[in-house]
């Protein structure tokens, strides 16, 4: 062994350099880098992607020092539940400084893809500005943009490959952004403006597509209506994902017909979405090209109902992902079982939010999908009921689980035949998928699930529990026992002080802990942030003004720690404490 | 009959809170209290679990359920852009609705529904009728009843045809006309 290290060790760096560029996983990168010093040197120079989990994690200055040959930058900013309006917008994640930051490191940033961050359109046009060779932007559930920001993308981005925006909140200042694309610009590979409100100019959208004969996927928004749809695809048969946006049109009409012929010139589309405004009428004109499809997103169409998604997805032979809503019933997830045999990843949407109808999925469903689609590896399941019975079935049918994650409407809910708590259906998926790296439970738990999680889920990296267990023992076994989590959130448990801080340094081991609604008090969170310089333990407090004597008995609201190279950060608003 | 479902469930009703405590409570403070309801409380609840009072208790809790902040977690991108607001807080579309043979008229608000089946499911419950299944060329086939709405121009129009939205800008006023068993074409 020690003549071998010896032995790489003459290798010159380029040797190294070279075996290092097979690594693309950050994971590999990042130990690799732990080996010795020299091959961390090797490593840091070479580096062109860099991932932040955490924005605040890490500095941009510090980033850029390590990693001066940075192309590619991954950035997240709020935590998960900022999905679910719990925490404030200005919480904070702005991309601004790191923008700043690497204008001024001159880094020849190529790609930028940003979730959960704050973006505006200053730092739009810095980017559009100072990365000639700009390449790729990616925004997730971004907000504080407009249009106008966009623009200055379009215009400026002369080698510009991606533009991805998904679920962004953007204002449409109504400057035609798409039109600024110059005629010059053919080097479009992806676009996707789902998310936008306003309109485009169609013309220029059919141009743009029209000379960027690389572009591979397109995705268009509500204001695109079908026959420019159709226009499109007719300029655009090399389409591999395609989003629509408007569909809806008089089916006896020739621009039906046509669309239909120049769907079904479209065989390399692998993937479809859209479907913001449909008339199930018109779903026939896809009917061509179901049978090429593996991915299929429909939980943007709350007005097809199972017979019409029925209808759609049997001819889906080859399907391997699918996005529904619950809409779709039990009856439909069996045709889906009977007829997606390569399904692998499936997610099943609430439709109806504020319980005006009554069209949950049940268990049933699940129990069916887990029986017809052994390759099923990923679940996000949002029903009605559930029972353990149920969950035990689908823990022996697919042991294969990365991702599990169930949602009952109710959520305590207990097993809707014995009226258990659901611990023992829980536990048995934990038990049968070894390889499980995200889990989210619901319904009626006690201490005993957490008991089993701590003891079965060993590769678990990512925990969302809400409303569940009994005593400080259901936090303690999942800490104790999952040796690889990084991300635990946690939302109206009984969880305390005990529990906290217990152990302390495990949180340094994992990239952040969300608590609201549960038992920990003030001076805990304070103990906590005293003994660990390392961690930002902060305090959200929306209704109150922070005091400064606040007393240490009383129970923290929310609370959102995170491991830290950087101290506390300065742009934290009023109502963020960082003890 | 609503009323009086709604009233002996209550006490049985799946909370949050402890049993005892009064409805109006915030229920994110119920929720901090008493993480749930106690095993004795669960059982008290056995009957609930029955398919046939299901569908009521859905109603009558989830609006409730409605008011915990976050749950369920459904991304806020989604809840904004796609789910049809709270009845509250948009401007509501009441037609009357009349059936053949009854002795006074309701009234629906179009705006509550997201589509075709939802509102048929209401007005099956509403008027104590099964409407059948709507097809293109058979109309609604294997019930007495058809839904029908009188459009701008001031037609009987079937239920159906058009996509939903453009049924929500054309129709005036809904009637649920009595059918003979031949199909739509000999209505009484």
């Amino acid at each position: 062994m020690h003549s071998f290290h010896s032995m790489l060790n003459y290798f010159p760096e380029e040797v190294l350099e070279h075996i290092f560029d097979f690594l693309t996983s950050h994971r590999d990168r990042n130990a690799v880098s732990l080996v010795c010093k020299s091959w961390y040197a090797v490593e840091r120079f070479s580096r062109e992607k860099v991932f932040v989990g955490n924005c605040y994690a890490i500095s941009p200055e510090r980033l850029i020092a390590r990693f001066p040959r940075v192309r590619s930058l991954t950035l997240k900013g709020k935590p998960h539940f900022a999905d679910f309006n719990l925490v404030p917008n200005d919480w904070g994640g702005y991309v601004q400084p790191w923008i700043e930051s690497i204008v001024r490191g001159r880094v020849n940033l190529e790609e930028l893809r940003l979730k959960r961050m704050l973006v505006s359109d200053e730092s739009l046009e810095l980017l559009a500005t100072f990365f000639p060779n700009f390449k790729s932007l990616v925004l997730v559930s971004c907000e504080g943009f407009t249009t106008d920001g966009l623009a200055a993308i379009a215009s400026n981005c002369r080698f510009l490959r991606e533009l991805d925006l998904q679920e962004n909140e953007v204002e449409d200042r109504r400057g035609q952004w798409l039109s600024c694309f110059p005629d010059s610009c053919t080097s479009l590979v992806s676009l996707n403006f789902t998310c936008l409100k306003g309109e485009v100019n169609l013309a220029s959208l059919e141009r743009l597509v029209a000379r960027c004969r690389n572009l591979r996927s397109l995705r268009v928004n509500n204001a695109v209506p079908l026959d420019a749809l159709q226009r499109i695809l007719a300029q655009a048969p090399q389409l591999v994902d395609l989003g629509t946006g408007s569909f809806v049109h008089d089916p006896d009409t020739e621009s039906y017909n046509k669309l239909e012929t120049s769907m079904q010139k479209c065989t390399s589309i692998t993937s479809l979405s859209g479907f913001l405004d449909v008339s199930a009428r018109c779903l026939p004109a896809v009917y061509p090209i179901c049978g090429q499809l593996t991915s299929l997103n429909l939980s943007y169409a709350p007005g097809i109902y199972s017979d019409e998604l029925v209808k759609l997805i049997c001819y889906c032979n080859r399907l391997e992902r699918l996005l529904v809503l619950d809409t779709i019933g039990d009856k439909g997830l069996g045709v889906v079982a009977s007829s997606c045999k390569e399904l692998q990843e499936l997610r099943v949407f609430l439709s109806d939010v504020y319980g005006i109808g009554n069209t949950a999925v049940t268990e049933e469903g699940l129990v069916a999908i887990s029986a017809g689609c052994p390759k099923l590896n990923s679940i996000l399941y949002f029903c009605q009921q559930m029972t353990n019975e149920a969950l035990i079935m689908v823990a022996k049918n697919c042991p294969n689980f990365i991702r599990f994650r169930l949602c009952t409407l109710n959520p305590t809910v207990p097993d809707a035949i014995t009226m258990q708590p659901l611990d023992e259906g829980f536990g048995a998926i934990v038990k049968s998928c070894k390889d499980l790296k995200r889990l989210s439970i619901s319904g009626l738990l006690t201490d005993q699930v957490f008991l089993y999680i701590g003891r079965y889920a060993k590769q678990l990296e990512m925990l969302s529990i809400a409303f569940a267990g009994d005593s400080d023992k259901g936090m303690l076994s999942v800490l104790n026992g999952c040796k690889k989590l990084k991300k635990l959130e946690i939302r109206d448990c009984p969880f305390g002080n005990v529990a906290l801080l217990a152990d302390m340094g495990k949180y340094e081991t994992m990239r952040s802990l969300w608590m609201s609604s549960c038992e920990v008090t003030f001076g805990a969170c304070k103990t906590l942030a005293q003994k660990m310089p390392r961690l930002n333990v902060e305090i959200i407090n929306e209704n109150d003004q922070i005091e400064a004597s606040v007393d240490d008995k009383q129970k923290v609201e929310k609370m959102y720690l995170y491991r830290t190279l950087v101290g506390p950060r300065k742009d934290a608003p009023g109502f963020v404490w960082t003890l | 009959m609503a009323q009086e479902n709604h009233l002996n469930l209550k006490e049985t009703e799946l909370r949050l809170g402890l049993p005892g405590t009064d409805e109006s409570d915030d229920m994110i403070c119920s929720a901090r209290n008493n993480k749930r309801a106690a095993p004795e409380s669960v059982d008290d609840s056995v009957p609930k679990a029955n398919s046939t009072e299901k569908s009521s208790e859905h109603e009558t809790s989830s609006a409730s359920k409605a008011q915990i902040v976050g749950w369920p977690p459904v991304r806020s991108y989604w809840k904004n852009n796609f789910q049809p607001k709270k009845v509250e807080s948009e401007t509501r579309m009441y037609v009357k609705v009349s059936m053949d043979g009854a002795p006074y008229l309701r009234k629906v608000d179009l705006k509550v529904y997201n589509g075709y089946p939802e509102l048929l499911k209401a007005l099956e419950n509403m008027f104590k009728v099964s409407i059948g299944e709507y097809s293109e060329s058979e109309g609604y086939k294997g019930s007495q009843y058809a839904p029908a709405y009188e459009d701008k121009d001031g037609d009987l129009m079937l239920v159906g045809d058009v996509p939903w939205d453009m049924l929500m800008s054309s129709c005036k006023r809904l009637r649920i006309m009595k059918v003979s068993e031949k199909g739509p074409g000999c209505a009484v």
